[in-house]
């Protein structure tokens, strides 16, 4: 890249904004482009987490404390015989407690309250078990048993997350058209400003590329210069918002908040923005160039 | 492009123009320039020599006719192949058109740099060329900065910096004075006889009759054929004057040309 210019483009006073609104949209991407990343992260995290494992409860019947052993007997049968059924396990009742402990504290031991019990099943994934057929089976072998399907409730929380995604990858693009729409504009204005020079160039003996070439580097430039000033507001903030997220407890959502390479991913946007606005100059001015006589 | 010979570096032929919808300002236009000849171009104010200027730099098209330059018909030459043939062509502007913004030294060293010449080579030209014309203390100096005579020289050595095929210059010796005109014309001649064809546009009458070079004669927009100096302008004992034309340049400085 010449550093270099025939062309007194440095001194552009319609050029001066651009590396703010730059610093502006980048960092804007780089909230978004978090966002993703961490939401791309739970979305996995949550999918793998229940597409191989299905919880099935058994009631006790009324008046009963406890489950009968045959219902839980039949119950692991049906279970163990569906094909795509990996493994079995019936939580014991010390486990059961401790899951209810947190609402009941040790009363629930004491009480002598109808507790459920819990099969922790695990599934293959890939099988594609009929639930609603499973729950049937289960219904008429063992009165009282039911599936506890959660991939449906997770499923609506994935679908909401990836939605969230969407919106937010849409955001980024909308920056990314904003910084390309900004550049156009600034780079057809600065032709017109210096169309006397870029004429005298042409009668001289310049090719339309070594026009560009100038307008190119200073979008460069100003992209580049822009979009670390974007980055340096950006890393704080995050840093800010992971710290925050993790005060409150949110770690369902971001776990560990971003990780380095969320991080590394985030510090590229200022090089690619820089990149996208010299490629953007280069092809507005050819193109514009190309349509003069 | 049949019949366009590679020994012509200019032909016109029934060349007319109009700006807009106004009347011709040059019409039936038809002339040919060998490689390494030399002319002066003259006419009246407003007899359309600037206008035949720019045809011939290719900073306009003509409204009809054909025009060709080192044997490519311009008309059909396409927008990607033009600046290859723009840099055979060295022009001295009649209103210089300087980058203001450039200095003295960048504005000569266009020309080399639009065609990616090693700093080097252009630094060591550069500085020639402009210690021959004269402004070897005006290098950083910006155009506004400089008399009208200075920026013409700026001009003229950025027409001539790249050795071009063909030197087209419009009123080159308009604002310097006589010892400086002469100087100037006596390089153009130098560039003649290593083969550059050039063309001068010139109300200088004085010049033209002390140099015997051959005239193209714009009247009303209608060419005259060639004819030499010395007949179109009867300037009596003109020779006797050449000798008196000091030159005081040394001409190994343009060596490299």
């Amino acid at each position: 890249m010449i550093s270099r210019t025939d062309l007194p483009l440095d001194h552009d006073a319609h050029a001066r904004f651009l590396p703010w609104l730059i610093a502006f949209m980048v960092y804007l991407a780089a909230l978004a482009v978090a966002g993703i990343l961490v939401l791309n992260s739970t979305v996995n995290r949550w999918d793998q987490g229940i597409s191989g494992t299905l919880t099935v409860q058994a009631m006790p019947s009324d008046g009963a404390v406890d489950v009968s052993p045959k219902v839980l007997q039949d119950a692991r049968a049906v279970l163990s015989s569906t094909p795509g059924v990996l493994n079995v396990t019936l939580l014991d009742k010390q486990d059961t407690l401790a899951l209810v402990e947190p609402w009941l504290g040790d009363l629930a031991g004491e009480a002598d309250l109808p507790l459920p019990r819990l099969f922790d099943v695990v599934i293959d994934p890939d099988a594609g078990i009929d639930m609603t057929a499973l729950g049937r089976r289960l219904a008429i072998a063992a009165p009282g048993v039911t599936v506890d399907d959660h991939r449906v409730w997770l499923d609506r929380l994935v679908r909401l997350l990836q939605t969230l995604q969407w919106i937010a990858l849409s955001v980024v693009m909308v920056i990314f058209l904003v910084t390309i729409g900004t550049v156009v504009f600034t780079t057809r204005t600065g032709l017109a400003v210096h169309g006397e020079a870029i004429h005298v160039l042409h009668l001289i003996g310049a090719y339309d590329s070594y026009v560009a070439r100038q307008f190119a580097g200073r979008a460069l430039w100003l992209g580049l210069k822009g979009g670390i000033i974007g980055l340096a507001f950006a890393i704080p903030t995050l840093l800010a918002i992971s710290y925050f997220a993790e005060r409150m407890q949110m770690g369902a959502v971001s776990e560990n908040g971003l990780h380095l390479y969320h991080y590394i991913t985030i510090g590229i946007l200022p090089f690619a923005v820089a990149f996208i606005a010299m490629f953007t100059a280069r092809t507005t001015v050819l193109r514009t160039l190309a349509r003069m006589p | 492009m049949s019949n366009l010979s590679n020994d012509l570096v200019v032909r016109f032929e029934n060349v007319g123009l109009r700006y807009g919808l106004g009347p011709e300002v040059l019409q039936d236009i038809y002339f040919e320039l060998e490689a390494g000849s030399f002319h002066f171009l003259t006419g009246a104010s407003g007899a359309g020599k600037s206008s035949l200027m720019k045809l011939m730099y290719m900073a306009m098209r003509p409204t009809r006719g054909l025009i060709s330059l080192f044997g490519r018909d311009v008309a059909i030459t396409s927008r990607k192949d033009l600046p290859n043939l723009r840099r055979r062509v060295g022009v001295v502007f009649q209103e210089y058109r300087l980058l203001n913004h450039l200095s003295t030294f960048d504005n000569v060293a266009l020309p080399l740099r639009i065609t990616d010449t090693r700093e080097s080579e252009v630094r060591k030209h550069v500085e020639e060329l402009l210690a021959w014309v004269g402004l070897e203390n005006h290098m950083k100096a910006k155009p506004a900065t400089l008399s009208g005579g200075q920026q013409q020289r700026v001009a003229i050595a950025r027409a001539i910096i790249a050795r071009p095929r063909l030197l087209l210059a419009d009123e080159p010796t308009g604002n310097v004075d006589d010892r400086m005109a002469y100087r100037l014309m006596h390089l153009f001649e130098e560039l003649n006889r290593l083969g550059t064809t050039v063309v001068i546009a010139t109300h200088n009458q004085q010049l033209v009759e002390r140099l015997a070079h051959p005239v193209l004669h714009l009247d009303g927009g209608h060419l005259h054929a060639p004819t030499r100096s010395r007949d179109t302008f009867d300037s009596g004992d003109s020779d006797s004057d050449d000798d008196q034309i000091a030159m005081p340049y040394d001409p190994d400085v343009l060596n490299y040309l």
